[in-house]
């Protein structure tokens, strides 16, 4: 689904990524690799949220570069912190936002925004204004308001790293349960240990491309302190 | 202030907003030709009524009215001063019926519908080219985004006294600025992702 053909990306004049070509069919695929090693500036690619200052991302065929827009609609983006993510008052209204930018009817949106609370075990909340949630619950309804665009792919910016053992476990089985493709950018080796492709990042380079059974002990290795 | 609403299923829960909304302006209109105490009396009797059909339990409405004791005692202190007891009484009556009357519309009313009937409200303004859905949306991104930032000014003071430093507004308005420019970057990114620019041209 996604492809990367000699992409190089840079801030200004650094380079951050340097000649990534992959082609990621598998549908849980995650990123490890050290901090600044490039692995968010590499999910932003996803999605066309950068753009690649060489090269080309190709989602489904569509070029990030000229089709961010049908591209962001195929691909979902959840932050690492929910607070930037969830940019309406309250929980309803928040899972309602970027279904009322669809153009849909408000009768759809009311039901629609009804089942994914119920999904996600946010009905209770539904009028709850979001800066009065709790870490784990902000990160559910993140979660649930792009699931509610019905993406093709989700993409995951370190999903779990500000929540508490039980939040990340239930962030954990809601990832593991998607029927979608995932791309999960973590440091939480649980999380991957069961997914289907790991790449690992350093300094801008994809320096280890395989299954987790080969690819974490090759994390292990490279931050091992010398 | 921000987050009043409180979930109901009462009547004046199901009554429209618009009308709710209204019904305020008008009374804040009319109470201020009304002078006979038993008139306002009875008004604000009938508002107290209002909050026990809304299911609101009483004592919230004092909860209400608490952190306005002060102003309210100053001001009526200074109309006895200046106009007499008869006329301190009437402003007072009438400003107390208007505030529970004006809390009791928040907290029966959610915060989308209130923005969604002043977005229809304003749909006049559209032949000066105003955008009234875009009114809307940034009223409700600032009500969203006004808690974040006090909650980073707090992180931010918070940490300044742990490493001695006491109020500073320039100590503290600095990092401020730069958090919430970081801040405002991010919820663009986000915008974006959430498909905002789906509606870019709409
Ligand atoms: N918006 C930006 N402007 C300038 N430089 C940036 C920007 N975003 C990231 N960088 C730089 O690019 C490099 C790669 O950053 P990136 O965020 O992709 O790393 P990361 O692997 O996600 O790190 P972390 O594990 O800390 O999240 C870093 O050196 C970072 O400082
Ligand atoms: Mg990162």
């Amino acid at each position: 689904m996604f492809l990367f053909e000699d992409v190089e990306h840079g801030y200004d004049e650094r380079r951050v990524l340097h000649g990534i070509s992959v082609e990621l069919t598998e549908r849980r695929i995650a990123v490890i690799g050290a901090n600044g090693s490039g692995k968010s500036t590499f999910a932003r690619l996803l999605n066309g949220l950068q753009v690649p200052t060489a090269g080309r991302v190709l989602v489904d065929g569509l070029d990030t570069r000229t089709e961010g827009r049908a591209v962001r609609r195929k691909v979902g983006f959840v932050f690492q912190d929910p607070d930037v993510q969830i940019v309406m008052p309250t929980v309803a209204e928040d899972v309602a936002f970027g279904l009322k930018h669809r153009g849909l009817s408000k009768k759809d949106i009311a039901a629609r925004v009804a089942g994914v609370l119920a999904e996600h075990g946010l009905t209770e909340l539904r009028d709850r204004p979001a800066h009065l949630l709790s870490g784990g619950e902000k990160q559910r309804l993140a979660i649930a308001a792009v699931l509610a665009l019905e993406p093709e792919c989700v993409v995951f910016d370190e999903p779990t790293t500000m929540l508490d053992l039980r939040n990340k476990r239930r962030t954990t089985k809601v990832i593991a349960e998607l029927p979608h493709q995932v791309v999960v950018v973590s440091h939480d080796l649980d999380l991957l240990s069961d997914f289907d492709r790991v790449l690992v990042f350093d300094g801008g380079r994809i320096v280890e491309d395989s299954a987790p059974a080969r690819a974490i002990p090759a994390y292990l290795d490279l931050m091992a302190p010398c | 202030m921000l987050s009043l609403y409180r979930p109901g299923t009462s009547a004046l829960h199901r009554l429209p907003v618009g009308a709710k909304l209204i019904v305020l302006l008008l009374s804040g209109i009319g109470l201020f030709f009304v002078t006979n105490p038993f008139v306002l009396g009875g008004t604000l009797l009938v508002v107290v009524g209002l909050w026990c059909l809304a299911g609101i339990p009483l004592l919230e409405l004092l909860r209400q009215l608490r952190p306005l004791l002060l102003v309210l005692t100053l001001l009526g202190v200074a109309q006895v001063l200046l106009l007499g007891w008869a006329s301190a009484f009437a402003v007072l009556l009438r400003l107390i019926t208007l505030i529970l009357l004006a809390t009791l519309v928040t907290m029966t009313s959610r915060t989308e519908d209130m923005i969604s009937a002043l977005e229809r409200a304003a749909s006049p303004l559209r032949v000066f080219g105003l955008r009234p859905h875009r009114i809307a949306f940034v009223l409700s991104l600032t009500l969203r985004f006004i808690p974040l930032i006090k909650e980073k000014a707090d992180e931010i003071r918070a940490a300044q006294r742990a490493r001695g430093v006491e109020r500073s507004s320039l100590a503290l308005l600095l990092p401020l600025l730069v958090k919430v420019l970081r801040m405002a970057d991010h919820i663009a990114e986000a915008l974006d992702a959430r498909g905002l620019d789906d509606a870019r041209d709409r």
